[in-house]
């Protein structure tokens, strides 16, 4: 016999395999970083090499928030409605001296780097950054979710799991 | 002094625009500019607190003129210009949010730039640069548009839908908020001011080497000609004289970015219809030209290559065979899309007569460059006022007449083929002997070894890194064409280190100002078309 927690940690164990391998990406591009993300998804990076083509203009269908510029106050409700409208489990990519930390721009208008409102998982630095940075930054991501677990020792995707299999009990 | 300069009372300034406008000897059909100036210890008898300054130009006559009109800071209220000049719209609104200034009878004197929480003037000298306002959700404007109007009609219902500011076809940072009958946009709001980045603040708080990488960041599709924009106003300032290599590679690489800008526009523009291979045909060859510029300066995208009085660095060796390499690179990819597109049925349906305007209204509201040449008025600061190399190669302005999106798209692709041949001709002639940056110690780093070897060079290298170039007091406002149109530099120096105030004349600002007279009438699908074609880059829109 098979016990219930053995199936559920190996589904588990797919499922974060399955995610950590093919992001679905949401380009929140805004300025310059924008382009240099054009370049990644282009021909000569080509990011579909790792599995993370599928761009996706709906934060309902897509699970990685790369925040590709600056964002400024005006932005900023936007910015938090479109990572609330997307499902969990959801990551966020910040790309860019801009989006990290305002960069240069310590002025009126500029929010001091996107943490003030989202929580971020991984910061690539740069201005922009060049595309080999994007993608070692989500390259990175792929390693934090193999890699981050909760108390229990648990990854985001079995912990969801587990909740799971609590609901109907 | 750089051009004519009228001090304008405001009682004479609605009538003395409309002769200027309409009359045989003065003909100033274009406004390029209009921006406030704060004086804060300048008293009411000299003129009042504040300055608000047009740039006038006459594409007929080729001339310029600069009105200045003094205003005081109890009262700063002078009419608005819009029934002379359309373009003033949102050169009004964005001197009102920056300084205060009113403008009786403008229609919509509301914030353009910053957001509805923000309060004060932030362009104002006693306002702190860093002093930001936060903006919560329910505080966000909602745009409404009303027809003018309605169509009293029970079957139908009208209906408002908002696209952006973050929506794949709005580019990432606009707003744009419509009525719908049907298929057809009855009225339009245009929001904007998602990316706005503080940049003349900025620039009044850096020294004027440091301002530099910040005019990178403007049109980032094409950031070197930005640098040689800015570096040749303030280097007129100075008087410094550009050593050849410097001139020839400026001319060079501006034309590789003008042909990188172009691409980026019709790549994207031709997504937004649908048609995806090209976007992949059109950015392989910027590829390539990244790979030159960064082996010129470092950086791919924002290069930040120019330095007052010259170039950042020498050339690379192989500076001349790599750009022939790109040069025979380049019209293949342009030959694939041009046969792919400019016959293609889908395409001129989408294209030809939609979003369609006049020459003449054009340039009332405030139109220039690759657009304007589409209309058929065939002003190019290359030609008209020749700067750098521009004047001693053989190279035709291309003007069309449709003044449609098809037209846009065309010049942009005719403007790629004349770069081809302007950067042919200067790679021919071979790369000028000399120096690559001034050699003048007030104004150029001196070189590192010298820095380090000797007391003088330490001292000057010292002074440059400390206290920054010393511009003499004067203002002057210098053009160059980006690839977008006429791309001004209004820097206004009291002496020092730092400027007082830099405007930058954006060329995408008076076009999107039009966006809404371009797609009321025409359905969604033609506003996306329209919004690519229009090359629209947030970040020198908002600045």
């Amino acid at each position: 016999m098979l016990g219930k927690s053995w199936m559920t940690t190996r589904f588990a164990k797919l499922e974060e395999w399955a995610q950590r391998n093919s992001f679905w990406p949401l380009p929140f591009g805004t300025a310059c970083c924008a382009i240099e993300f054009m370049s990644t998804v282009s021909s000569h990076y080509d990011m579909s090499r790792f599995g993370y083509e599928v761009v996706r203009f709906s934060p309902r269908q897509s699970d990685l928030l790369i925040v590709a510029g600056t964002i400024t106050d005006k932005m900023g409700p936007v910015l938090k409605r479109i990572y609330d409208q997307m499902p969990d489990p959801k990551w966020v990519v910040s790309m860019g001296a801009c989006a990290c930390s305002g960069g240069f721009y310590r002025a009126y208008h500029v929010m001091q780097g996107i943490d003030e409102i989202i929580p971020v998982d991984v910061y690539v630095p740069g201005c922009p950054p060049t595309p080999e940075g994007l993608l070692y930054g989500i390259l990175q991501l792929k390693e934090k979710i193999q890699r981050d677990r909760d108390a229990k020792g648990r990854t985001k995707s079995e912990e969801r799991a587990d909740d799971n299999v609590a609901v109907p009990a | 002094m750089d051009q004519p300069t009228w001090v304008v009372d405001r009682e004479i300034l609605l009538d003395l625009a409309r002769d200027l406008r309409d009359g045989r000897e003065t003909r100033f059909d274009l406004l390029l500019d209009l921006c406030g100036v704060d004086y804060p210890d300048r008293p009411e008898e000299d003129g009042g607190r504040f300055d608000a300054v047009y740039h006038l130009y006459s594409i007929p006559r080729a001339e310029r003129l600069r009105l200045k009109v003094p205003l005081s800071e109890s009262d700063p209220a002078l009419p608005s210009l819009i029934p002379v000049w359309k373009a003033a719209n949102w050169f009004e609104r964005e001197a009102y949010e920056m300084f205060g200034l009113r403008f009786d009878g403008h229609p919509n004197l509301r914030r353009l730039l910053t957001h509805e929480a923000f309060k004060g003037y932030p362009l104002r000298k006693d306002y702190d640069a860093a002093r930001r306002w936060i903006l919560t959700e329910d505080q966000m404007y909602r745009p409404h548009p009303e027809p003018e109007e309605s169509v009293e009609d029970e079957m139908f219902e009208r209906m408002t839908i908002n696209f952006g500011p973050s929506h794949p076809a709005m580019h990432g940072t606009f707003r744009v908020v419509a009525t719908l009958d049907g298929e057809v946009i009855t009225a339009s709001e245009v929001e904007i001011g998602y990316l706005h980045r503080c940049f003349e603040k900025m620039s009044e708080t850096h020294t004027w080497q440091q301002v530099i990488p910040y005019t990178d960041r403007l049109n980032y599709c094409s950031s070197f000609i930005n640098n040689v924009a800015y570096c040749r106003t303030v280097e007129r300032m100075l008087g410094v004289e550009v050593p050849p290599k410097a001139v020839w590679a400026r001319t060079i690489l501006s034309e590789f970015s003008r042909i990188m800008d172009h691409c980026v526009c019709n790549g994207s523009t031709l997504v937004d219809a649908g048609a995806l291979t090209n976007f992949w045909y059109m950015f392989q060859p910027r590829e390539e030209i990244y790979g030159l510029l960064e082996s010129c300066f470092g950086a791919r995208l924002t290069v930040a290559g120019c330095r007052i009085g010259g170039l950042l660095a020498d050339l690379p060796p192989d500076f001349i065979e790599r750009s022939r390499r790109i040069m025979e690179m380049i019209p293949p990819f342009v030959a694939d899309v041009e046969r792919l597109i400019t016959k293609n049925r889908i395409w001129m349906d989408r294209s030809i007569g939609v979003s369609a305007i006049s020459g003449e209204e054009a340039v009332n509201w405030g139109w220039t460059g690759p657009c304007l040449r589409a209309s058929g008025v065939g002003y190019d600061v290359r030609r008209a006022h020749p700067y750098d190399l521009y004047d001693t190669v053989d190279w035709e302005v291309p003007v069309l007449s449709g003044g449609d999106i098809y037209d846009r798209y065309r010049v942009r692709m005719l403007e790629i083929e004349q770069s081809v041949r302007i950067i042919r001709q200067l790679l021919d002639r071979g790369m000028p002997e000399g120096p690559y940056i001034v050699d003048d110690p007030h104004v150029a780093l001196p070189p590192k070894e010298k820095a380090y070897n000797e007391m003088e060079s330490m001292i000057y290298h010292f002074k440059l890194i400390m206290d920054g170039i010393q511009v003499p007091a004067g203002e002057r406002y210098l053009m160059s064409e980006g690839a977008n149109g006429e791309l001004g530099f209004y820097v206004i120096s009291e002496g020092g280190g730092k400027p007082y105030r830099i405007k930058v004349r954006p060329p995408c600002f008076p076009i999107f100002s039009t966006f809404s007279r371009l797609i009321d009438g025409g359905s969604v699908s033609d506003m996306i078309v329209t919004l690519g074609g229009l090359n629209v880059i947030a970040g020198e829109l908002e600045r």
